[in-house]
C-alpha cells in the first residue's frame, strides 16, 4: 500500500461516516463495562431507528470513569458533543428519542469543567472517540499513515532523527530518553533484533495503559512497527498482564487486522521491512514489569531480574539486542512521525517533553483518565481537573509514582510536574498513578501498605530486598500499631538506605521511597506514634541538667 | 555470557583502592580483587558458576558515580576508580549479613558447618557481631529422603549455588525454587523430596558448592561438614578448553 491508497481509503471512510445524522458513543472501556455499559450498548442499538440515520458504536475510554457508564452523542453540524453519564439501560429509549432535538438533561453531564477543558490529548486523541475493533476507524483518524509513509518515503535514521527531536522520554517510569535507547539498539551490529511492548502495568491504581490497549490498540502496534523499521528489528512481543483480558482480546483482533491489510507480517506494504508481533501474557507478578525480569518471563523462565550492565540494547531476549519501551511511549511514536519530532519538542518543559496521561484516584472528585502536557502545576491537576477533595475534607497529600514513589504535601503543590521537578522533592512520574489523600489519612499506614506490597511482590533473588522489606514492614507494623521506639525508627530509617543502595532491581532500590517522602513531609505522624522511650527521656534529663549546672 | 572471553578483548588499566591494576576488559571486578589478595565479601558468586548478582555484598563504589554496583557482574573498564572498602559500603555489607542471619536460623554452635560455614566467616571478616532485627523465626523442614545427603531450609540463605551448578556443571537440573519474596526456598524436582528426585545423580556438586549447612552430607554431626569445591575449576576449565 502506497500512502496516497492509505489517504484515498481514510477518506472513503471518513465519508461513510458521514453519511450518518447522528453518532452515538458508547465507552466500553473495562471501567465502563463493569458498571453497566455492555446493556447500554444493546438497549441503544435496539431502540436505534432502522436505516443509516444513526449509528450506535462503543468506543474506548472516555476519562471520566467515576461518571460511568458514559455515552456521547454527536450530531452532524453540532460542533459540541453532549455527554451523558451514569447512563442506565433504561435510559436508552429517551436517549434515542432526543436525538436531534433536546438533551436530556437529568443524565447531562457538563463538558464545560476543567476536566474536560484543561487537557490535551496526544495519547489519548483517539480514546472515546474510535471504536477500537475497527481497523478502518483507525485509518480514518490518520491511522497507520505514519507508517505508511515512513517505509515508503523515509529512511530508518530519519524516523529515528524524529524521535530524537522529539525530547520523548520513557513513560514506564524510568524517564530514560526514548531516541537515544532507539540508537543504541539500532547501532548493534547483530542481524536479529526484537522490540518489545512492556504492557505489564503493575502499580497498584494505575490503569493508563490499559486505557490505551483498550481504546486504541492500533497505535501502539503502529508505534512497534515503526520502533522495528528504526532500530533494524523484525518480530515483536506485547507482554500484557494476563488480568487485563479486554486489552488482551483487543490487541489480539487489532494483529489480525492490520496482518489482514498488510501493514503488519512480511514485506509492509510492498516493501522489504517484515514485522510480526506477539501477544505474551503475564502472570501477575509486579516484577515481571522489570525490563529483565520480563524477558526471562517471555523466554519461559522464572521472572527474576539480572544486574544490568548489559542492557537489553545489547543483550536482550535470547542474548540479541531489544528495544523495550512502555506502551505510553509507543503511543506516542505515532504522532511524532505524523507531525514531527519538533512539533512534540515544543510541548512540555525544558527537559520533559509531551503531554503525560495520569490515573488520578483517592479523595478526589473526578476519579478517572487524564491527559495534560509536562510542567502543569500538581494544584491545577488536584483542584480543578481533579475538582479538589470531597465531602469538605481538607487535602493532606499526592502520592504520586505508586510503590516506587513518594508523597507530597500541600506546600509543594505549586510544583510543575515533570520527571525532574519530582525527584528533585523526593518523589518520582512513575508511570501515572496519582492518589490523592485528604486529612483522615495516616501516613504511617500509607507508607505501610505501598511496603507490604513491595514485600509480597519481591521476586527473593537478592537479600536487601528480600528481607530488608519485610524487616521494614514488621518495623511499620510496629509503628503504626504505636508500638514502636525511636530505635525502631533509626533502624528503618537505616534500612531504607541500605535497601535503597545495594538491591539489585529497581523495585527494591525504590521501595524505600514511600517511606522515605513520608518520613520527609510528615515525620511528625511517625513520631507521635512512637512509644515513650524512659532511657532516652533520661538521657535527655540529664543532658538538660548538665546543661543547666 | 558476562564471562565469555571475546577474542580481540584489549588490556584496561584502572585503580581499585588507591592501587593500579591492569586486566583483560572482559575481566570482572571481583575477579581482578580477588586476585590481587583484596577479598570483597561475596556469598553468591562463585568462580565457574554463572554469575547472579543476588547476595549483594560485593557491591562496590566506582568513582563518579551515584549507584554502587556488584563487582560481580561488572566489568573492569579504563580509568575506573573502584572502591571496595569505604565505612558506607561495611555498614552496609554488616547490615545485608544482619538480614540475612535474621531470615532463617543460623545458630552457628549446633550446626554441622560450625567453623567451615562461609556465611559465619564473612561475619567474622565483616565485623557483624551481633544482629539488630528481629529474627524471623520460621521454622523450615528438613528433608533428609536422600540416601547421601540432607537439606536443612533452615539453613539456607538462597545464593542458588546449588541451583546453578547442578545445571550448568552436571546439567541434571534437579534444584530449582519456588515460592517468591521472603517465601523463597529451594526445591527438588518439583517440589519432591530429595530421596525421590527422578533427576538428581547423587554426584553431591551442590553439597560441596553449598555455603553453610544447609546441604550436607548425611551422617555428620555438629562442626563435621568440610566442603570441597576443587572439582569446580577444574571442571569448568576443562569445559572452556573442549
Ligand atoms: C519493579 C519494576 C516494575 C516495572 N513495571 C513496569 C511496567 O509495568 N510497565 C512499564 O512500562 N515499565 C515498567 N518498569 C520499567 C521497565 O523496567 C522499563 O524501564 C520500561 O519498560 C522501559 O520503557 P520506557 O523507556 O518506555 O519507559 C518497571 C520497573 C521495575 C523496576
Ligand atoms: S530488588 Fe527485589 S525484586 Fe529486584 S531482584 Fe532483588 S529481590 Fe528481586
Amino acid at each position: 500500500m502506497h500512502i496516497d491508497e492509505l489517504n484515498e481509503l481514510a477518506e472513503q471512510i471518513r465519508t461513510q461516516h458521514q453519511s450518518c445524522q447522528h453518532c452515538v458513543r458508547v465507552c466500553m472501556a473495562a471501567s465502563c463495562q463493569s458498571s453497566g455499559a455492555d446493556d447500554v450498548l444493546k438497549r441503544l442499538e435496539d431502540a436505534a431507528p432502522e436505516g443509516d440515520q444513526v449509528q450506535v458504536k462503543s468506543v474506548g475510554c472516555m476519562g471520566l470513569c467515576s461518571a460511568g457508564p458514559l455515552v456521547e452523542v454527536r450530531s452532524r453540524g453540532d460542533d459540541q458533543p453532549i455527554m451523558y453519564q451514569h447512563v442506565e439501560s433504561q435510559d436508552a429509549e429517551e436517549i434515542m428519542g432526543s436525538l436531534g432535538d433536546s438533551v436530556v438533561q437529568r443524565l447531562e453531564c457538563p463538558t464545560s469543567i476543567p476536566f474536560f477543558q484543561r487537557q490535551q490529548k496526544i495519547v489519548l486523541e483517539n480514546s472515546g472517540i474510535i471504536d477500537p475493533e475497527d481497523i478502518e476507524d483507525y485509518i480514518a483518524a490518520d491511522g497507520y499513515s505514519a507508517l505508511v509513509e515512513a517505509l515508503t518515503e523515509s529512511s530508518p535514521a530519519e524516523v529515528l532523527n524524529e524521535v530524537n527531536l522529539s525530547g520523548l522520554r520513557g513513560r514506564g517510569g524510568g524517564g530514560y530518553p526514548t531516541g537515544l535507547k532507539w540508537s543504541t539498539v539500532a547501532k548493534m551490529p547483530a542481524t536479529q533484533k526484537y522490540v518489545i511492548c512492556n504492557a505489564d502495568e503493575g502499580d497498584p491504581g494505575a490503569f493508563m495503559d490499559r486505557a490505551v490497549l483498550e481504546s486504541d490498540p492500533h497505535r501502539i502496534l503502529e508505534g512497534m512497527a515503526l520502533a522495528a523499521y528504526a532500530v533494524g528489528a523484525n518480530r515483536g512481543y506485547i507482554y500484557v498482564r494476563a488480568e487485563y483480558p479486554l486489552a488482551i482480546d483487543r490487541l489480539k483482533k487489532s494483529i489480525r487486522q492490520a496482518t489482514r491489510k498488510g501493514l503488519l507480517g512480511a514485506n509492509v506494504c510492498d516493501t522489504p521491512f517484515s514485522f510480526d508481533i506477539e501477544v505474551r501474557l503475564g502472570a501477575g507478578a509486579f516484577v515481571c514489569g522489570e525490563e529483565t525480569a520480563l524477558m526471562q518471563s517471555v523466554e519461559g523462565e522464572r521472572g527474576q531480574p539480572r544486574p544490568r550492565p548489559p542492557y537489553p540494547a545489547e543483550l536482550g531476549l535470547w542474548g540479541f539486542p531489544t528495544l523495550i519501551n512502555n506502551v505510553e511511549t509507543y503511543a506516542n511514536i505515532a504522532p511524532i512521525v505524523r507531525n514531527g519530532g519538533e512539533w512534540f519538542a515544543s510541548i512540555g518543559t525544558e527537559r520533559s517533553k509531551g503531554t503525560k496521561v495520569f490515573a488520578l484516584a483517592g479523595r478526589i472528585h473526578n476519579t478517572g483518565l487524564i491527559e495534560v502536557p509536562m510542567g502543569v502545576p500538581l494544584r491545577e491537576i488536584v483542584e480543578e481537573i481533579g475538582g479538589g477533595v470531597p465531602d469538605g475534607r481538607r487535602f493532606k497529600a499526592v502520592q504520586t509514582g505508586g510503590p516506587s514513589g513518594g508523597c507530597l504535601p500541600a506546600e509543594q503543590m505549586d510544583l510543575p510536574v515533570d520527571y525532574d521537578s519530582l525527584r528533585e522533592v523526593g518523589s518520582i512520574m512513575g508511570s501515572g498513578g496519582m492518589i490523592v489523600m485528604d486529612e483522615t489519612s495516616s501516613m504511617v499506614d500509607v507508607a505501610r501498605y505501598f511496603m507490604e506490597f513491595c514485600m509480597t511482590e519481591s521476586c527473593g533473588k537478592c537479600v536487601p530486598c528480600r528481607v530488608g522489606t519485610y524487616q521494614m514492614h514488621e518495623l511499620l507494623t510496629k509503628i503504626a500499631a504505636g508500638k514502636g521506639t525511636s530505635a525502631d525508627l533509626a533502624l528503618l530509617e537505616e534500612l531504607c538506605e541500605v535497601v535503597q543502595m545495594t538491591s539489585l532491581c529497581g523495585l527494591g532500590q525504590t521501595a524505600p521511597n514511600p517511606v522515605v517522602s513520608t518520613l520527609q513531609y510528615f515525620r511528625h505522624e511517625y513520631e507521635e506514634k512512637l512509644i515513650r522511650d524512659e532511657f532516652v527521656d533520661m538521657e535527655q534529663q540529664t543532658e538538660e541538667m548538665e546543661a543547666v549546672s | 555470557m558476562i564471562q565469555t572471553p571475546t577474542p580481540n578483548v584489549r588490556v584496561v588499566t584502572f585503580k581499585i583502592d588507591d592501587r593500579d591494576f591492569s586486566a583483560r576488559e572482559d575481566e570482572t571486578i571481583i575477579q581482578v580483587a580477588w586476585e590481587n589478595g583484596i577479598r570483597v565479601p561475596s556469598l553468591c558468586y562463585l568462580e565457574g558458576l554463572s554469575v547472579w548478582g543476588a547476595c549483594r555484598l560485593c557491591v562496590v563504589e566506582i568513582v563518579g558515580s551515584p549507584r554502587l554496583v556488584s563487582s560481580c557482574s561488572t566489568r573492569v573498564a579504563e580509568g575506573m576508580e573502584i572502591r571496595t572498602d569505604s565505612e558506607r559500603l561495611q555498614a552496609y555489607r554488616r547490615m545485608i549479613l544482619e538480614l540475612l542471619f535474621s531470615e532463617r536460623n543460623h545458630v552457628c554452635s549446633v550446626c554441622v558447618s560450625n567453623g567451615h560455614c562461609e556465611l559465619q566467616n564473612l561475619a567474622q571478616q565483616c565485623g557483624m557481631d551481633h544482629v539488630r532485627v528481629p529474627y524471623r523465626n520460621k521454622v523450615y523442614q528438613v528433608d533428609s529422603s536422600h540416601d547421601l545427603f540432607r537439606v536443612d531450609h533452615n539453613r539456607c540463605v538462597l545464593c542458588s549455588r546449588c541451583i546453578r551448578v547442578c545445571d550448568e556443571i552436571e546439567g541434571a537440573h534437579t534444584w530449582d525454587s519456588k515460592g517468591r519474596g521472603i517465601d523463597t526456598q529451594v526445591i527438588t524436582d518439583l517440589n519432591r523430596p530429595w530421596g525421590e528426585s527422578d533427576s538428581c545423580t547423587g554426584c553431591g556438586k551442590c553439597v560441596q558448592v553449598c555455603p553453610t549447612g544447609a546441604l550436607v552430607q548425611q551422617g555428620t554431626s555438629v562442626g563435621e561438614m568440610h566442603k570441597d569445591r576443587k572439582f569446580l575449576p577444574y571442571l569448568s576449565r576443562m569445559r572452556d578448553a573442549q
